[in-house]
């Protein structure tokens, strides 16, 4: 299984890179995964969604695709966009540590 | 030469990502219309770009009055699984729309009006098409606010440069 370093701690993910162990995953690290995706600093809405994000994938074993993130994250799906132009749920989910989201919606 | 080989074999195992869609929608039946939404939707939570482009019956996704009637074909649509004549039956058409608008609900897929306002909000783009308009002799007052513009066969192309086109 492929592994990298972030924030000096390694850990796992798949061949995309996604982590396969969330509980590997420390806010410190948020940071230097986002800038990984061209977001050069964390606003207080990013956070917003990356915390929506680590609670549904606790809750639910996965996390919310843009729909769910739009409907109960409380950031619209515009401004979701505006925050990862790069496609919300995918590089949320990178950014947060949990594995990719799988929905077509 | 001989780098452009080495290129290709040093890629070979890894294909470019698609980086820009355009999307025709050319149907006005809600089969006719959902794949074309969800390719174009699933684009954007890709990070593509992605264009819709409605055509034909197509119009009546961004028409005001008509995308929240859209139905499904129960006459001589074989996936339905249903004989032509019940199909034919009067308000057929609507009691299957409605089944299929509810089974479309429980999967928490949006409606018409709701997945194009959404659909547009990621950034798509929303292109009516010039003949179509012309036929049907709508305006663009008749489409939602969403449609950026209503074009012609030469600028969707334009447009749709540098990506790939999916006809629905």
């Amino acid at each position: 299984m492929p592994t990298k370093t972030v924030a000096g701690v390694t850990v796992d993910v798949n061949d995309e890179g996604f982590f396969t162990d969330p509980s590997q995953w420390t806010e410190e690290m948020a940071p230097e995964l986002a800038r990984e995706e061209g977001i050069d600093s964390l606003t207080d809405p990013h956070w917003t969604v990356i915390r929506f994000m680590r609670k549904e994938q606790a809750e639910k074993g996965t996390g919310p695709t843009v729909r769910g993130l739009g409907k109960t994250s409380g950031v619209t799906v515009k401004e979701l966009y505006q925050l990862f132009p790069k496609g919300p749920a995918k590089i949320a989910a990178r950014v947060s540590g949990i594995p990719k989201p799988r929905g077509c919606i | 030469m001989n780098s452009q080989i080495g290129e290709q074999a040093a890629t070979a195992g890894q294909p470019d990502p698609i980086e820009k869609v355009s999307v025709i929608i050319s149907q006005g039946s809600l089969e006719g219309v959902y794949p074309g939404l969800i390719m174009a939707n699933g684009a954007r939570a890709e990070g593509i770009e992605a264009n819709l482009f409605f055509t034909f019956f197509g119009l009546d996704v961004i028409h005001a009055k008509r995308h929240e009637h859209i139905k499904v074909a129960s006459v001589g649509n074989p996936g339905m699984h249903m004989a032509t004549w019940l199909g034919g039956v009067p308000g057929m058409s609507s009691v299957m729309t409605h089944m299929m608008q509810k089974q479309i609900a429980e999967l928490d897929i949006p409606s018409i009006p709701e997945f194009v306002e959404m659909i547009s909000d990621t950034g798509a783009g929303m292109y009516a098409c010039k003949a179509s308009v012309d036929l049907f002799k709508m305006e663009k007052s008749d489409l939602i606010d969403q449609v950026q513009d209503i074009i012609t066969v030469g600028e969707f192309y334009d447009i749709a440069a540098g990506g790939h086109i999916i006809f629905t």
